[in-house]
């Protein structure tokens, strides 16, 4: 029963030290203010305890001065502590460049994850230690969420679009991952483990994990099987769009707006191409919905993402 | 201390004796007591539910429930707990008994409405125990989306339609309550001498009348795509399931307020009574229930830091939630300064408020946690968040009712309860409440995710804590339960006030008759005079 028990969770990656800095600095508000009061409510009702039925203690009104102090104080402390909370959510949100980028698809009670280079994990993400990781997760059935308490990493995963979050893991080890929102029957076993591993204890595990193509290699299969390239020609001639080189850039849509073409509008545009149309292109395309699964989508992303290294490896 | 001889001037409890007098009656004091008999049995039920989901986590394995049952055991908690116990309770028996009395009128406003009221609480209660029976629900009482609207395999819809119908009772309190109170005030209670106990049902009423209809309408909603397929909130149809945490939390982080404000109008009553003081700072404590009202519309995207939601709304609502904690300490500051130069007794409904500041002020404190962003991030759907509104509904909301209960029983029923035995509920009561929620905030700041039926074995010592204090808890529950029945034959008779309080509910019998004052009541001073040794009001024959 008190095997492996503690009362601090485990620090293993970069933010957890900063986020419990502040969950530290809360416990002090919530003693000092506790103490507080409760010394106070302890203290008056000894000293001024009923002595006789007949006492009648003068009014007090109250006091504006003091309704300002115990006003202004608290906020001060609480807008302290909302800018504390807002910088270190703004630095969880966004995750460095330099990130492996691996894929979650989160169903009813597993998880699947798919390294860049192909290798696939069910319930289990092997991670190295010291670089940042940037999971792009999305469901096939209800709402759940991504949570590694030794990471303070907590983020939902939701069906019909991509969310992410990111970590970089500081201590080898095995931590435990749980799905934090109620998905069904068995979401309390919808779980499994994160293992963090030194670099060269990492490699050694990619490589024996043999997979049997990279995430892109299998993306660019399923992009001539569709027959994407019978429309979207690389050079830009075609009955729609080039993809050379649009991820991660502007599109001008028929409509006057602009929207950057990240992982989200490229999804979009696989199973709802109407919904944000090109400008000077015909809304032709039908949707791939029903005939590409989640998995699928995130390697046709991963092969639309690579035409972009082409361009720049062409360009050199 | 005197009682009106029954023969001559019947109570509200022997004026009539059959069944049909009660099930038909329009006296907002039997409607009170028909709430209160409902409402205990809901409590007891959802006791119990509470007592499975302790036993079974006393171990890691689930070897007691079945997961689906499991499910179905804490989503019927929930539901019945939030729904069916703690929005009704101190609005529907204590003000539904006093808004009246206190304000020196001689009903509410619309007595056949109030009646109705119970009736479709009724109604909505017997659909949510029949979707129980006939295989419950496991949702969760959040019934997110698209779980409950396409996934689940349960009784959702009849659960829903449960809870839809009981909307309706709070609805019509709500508004029979702010009429009742602007248009019924006695000669010479103006707004500013009204008890604490009337501004916050005040407020409370106003959060019921705006917020419901919202959930309502989000039911519907759910029931619309489960039954017809409409696309609202499922991705797969077209619809958003985020939409429908908005609008679920639109009313529900309202809701809270609904528990927690009227149990913060009893805490003034029993401070000021028990310390034979004015409040302090009447203006400030009665503003921040209004400030409560209208803030905590405001600030349901807190609920969502993790929804993906976007950073930006996710730094608006964190900064309101900041902001909403405010008058919330003001009110306990000013509390605590009552008592200073009073002359404090610790009698039983004294230990409540006393049990009150303590779990509130926790509950409210850790209530920061969440409201920091980053912090939330670890927090939330963890233990945390149940040891934190459970601090705030059980040890504050609960608490105040039993406060409340008991300073108000003498008055309802017209007999006195064991002062020891009360005491010693009371400290029971704190020690097990204590003992059963404390270990769940390190558990969630370990990282146990709420909703488990499982959990990895390090959790299990704290888990055993958690569960020996809710045994503990439930015994101080059913202590209560036998005195103050106890009470209605053998309890010494009451008087028209035996705790020497101001307010007009003082001044006239125990049990009150069912005019409630034999003439008009005016008011001529501020609520609370307890510097001044008399009643603070006069008959109107004698006011010439």
């Amino acid at each position: 029963m008190f095997q492996g028990m503690r009362f601090l969770p485990e620090q293993a990656s970069t933010v957890a030290s900063k986020v419990d800095a502040l969950f530290f600095f809360l416990v002090g508000v919530t003693v000092f203010f506790s103490t507080l009061i409760f010394a106070c409510v302890i203290v008056f009702a000894l000293r001024y305890r009923r002595r006789s039925e007949a006492e009648r203690p003068a009014a007090i009104h109250g006091s504006t001065l003091l309704e300002i102090i115990w006003s202004v104080i608290p906020l001060a402390i609480a807008l302290t502590i909302f800018a504390w909370g807002a910088t270190l959510y703004i630095h969880l949100t966004r995750p460095p460049q330099s990130s492996i980028e691996i894929f979650v698809v989160a169903r009813q009670w597993m998880w699947k994850f798919q390294h860049p280079g192909g290798q696939r994990e069910l319930n289990e993400l092997h991670i190295p230690v010291g670089r940042p990781v940037k999971v792009t997760m999305t469901s096939e059935d209800v709402i759940h969420s991504f949570f590694v308490p030794a990471f303070r990493v907590k983020m939902d995963v939701l069906p019909g679009k991509y969310t992410t979050a990111w970590f970089e893991a500081v201590k080898p080890g095995q931590y435990h991952l749980f799905c934090a929102e109620y998905c069904g029957t068995s979401h309390s076993q919808m779980g499994g483990w994160v293992h963090v591993m030194e670099p060269a204890e990492y490699e050694r595990w990619l490589a024996g994990d043999k997979p049997g193509e990279s995430m892109a290699a299998a993306g660019e299969r399923l992009y001539q099987r569709l027959g994407c390239q019978a429309c979207h020609l690389k050079e830009g001639s075609g009955r729609a769009p080039s993809l050379v080189g649009i991820y991660g850039k502007p599109v001008q849509l028929a409509t006057g707006q602009k929207v950057i073409a990240d992982d989200g509008y490229v999804r979009e545009s696989i199973l709802n191409p109407q919904a944000k149309l090109v400008t000077g292109y015909p809304p032709i395309m039908p949707t791939f919905k029903g005939l590409v699964n989640e998995e699928q989508l995130t390697q046709l992303l991963a092969y639309i993402k690579s035409l972009r290294l082409e361009e720049k490896a062409q360009a050199q | 201390m005197s009682t009106e001889p029954a023969a001559e001037h019947p109570n509200y409890l022997t004026v009539s004796h059959t069944v049909r007098s009660w099930l038909l009656t329009r006296d907002h004091k039997r409607i009170a007591l028909l709430y209160l008999i409902s409402i205990s049995g809901f409590f007891i039920l959802g006791g119990i539910l509470a007592g499975l989901i302790r036993l079974e986590l006393l171990t890691p394995q689930g070897d007691l429930l079945l997961s689906e049952n499991y499910n179905k055991v804490f989503t019927l908690h929930g539901v019945i707990m939030i729904f069916f116990f703690l929005i009704p309770s101190i609005p529907a028996v204590l003000g539904n008994f006093l808004v009246p009395i206190m304000i020196g009128a001689r009903d509410l406003a619309f007595p056949k409405i109030n009646l109705l009221s119970w009736y479709i609480y009724t109604l909505g209660g017997i659909f949510t125990i029949v979707a129980a029976v006939t295989g419950g629900v496991d949702t969760g009482w959040t019934f997110y989306t698209p779980y409950s609207s396409i996934y689940a395999n349960t009784n959702v819809v009849l659960t829903a339609v449960g809870v839809f119908i009981s909307g309706f009772s709070s609805i019509l309190t709500g508004l029979n309550f702010i009429v009742t109170i602007h248009k019924m005030r006695a000669p010479g209670l103006t707004w500013m001498r009204l008890p604490l106990f009337i501004w916050a049902h005040y407020a409370t009423s106003i959060i019921m009348l705006l917020g419901t209809p919202v959930v309502a309408i989000t039911i519907l909603l759910v029931g619309l795509e489960r039954a017809l397929h409409i696309g609202i909130f499922d991705p797969a149809l077209g619809g958003d399931p985020l939409l429908f945490q908005h609008l679920f939390w639109f009313y529900s982080h309202p809701a809270v307020y609904i528990m927690i404000l009227p149990g913060m109008g009893v805490i003034s009553e029993l401070i000021t009574c028990f310390s034979r003081k004015r409040i302090f700072g009447y203006q400030f404590v009665a503003a921040s229930s209004l400030a409560i009202a209208a803030v905590g519309f405001l600030v349901w995207g807190h609920h969502m830091f993790v929804s993906s939601q976007s950073v930006y709304a996710g730094m608006i609502f964190s900064f309101l939630s900041f902001l909403v904690a405010i008058p919330s300490a003001v009110k306990v500051f000013n509390w605590t300064a009552t008592m200073y130069k009073g002359s404090i007794s610790l009698r039983t409904p004294m230990l409540y408020a006393f049990g009150f500041i303590g779990l509130f002020t926790i509950g409210g404190l850790t209530g920061l946690f969440l409201s920091a962003l980053a912090v939330d991030v670890h927090v939330t759907d963890t233990y945390f968040v149940v040891a934190h509104f459970h601090y705030i509904m059980v040890g504050g909301a609960i608490m105040a009712y039993m406060g409340g209960l008991h300073f108000w029983w003498p008055k309802i029923t017209g007999r006195m309860f064991s002062e020891v035995w009360g005491r010693i509920a009371a400290i029971v009561l704190f020690v097990g409440f204590n003992l059963t929620f404390f270990p769940q905030f390190i558990l969630g700041f370990l990282g146990m995710p709420r909703r488990y039926h499982m959990y990895p074995p390090e959790f299990q010592v704290l888990n055993v804590l958690s569960t020996a204090g809710a045994s503990i808890l439930g015994l101080g529950y059913l202590l209560p339960a036998f005195y103050l029945l106890w009470s209605l034959w053998f309890g010494a008779k009451a008087g028209n006030n035996p705790w020497g309080a101001a307010g007009l509910e003082w001044e006239t019998p125990s049990p009150p008759p069912v005019e409630n004052f034999e003439r008009t009541p005016v008011v001529t001073e501020e609520a609370y005079a307890y510097d001044k040794p008399q009643p603070h009001a006069v008959p109107e024959a004698s006011r010439a």
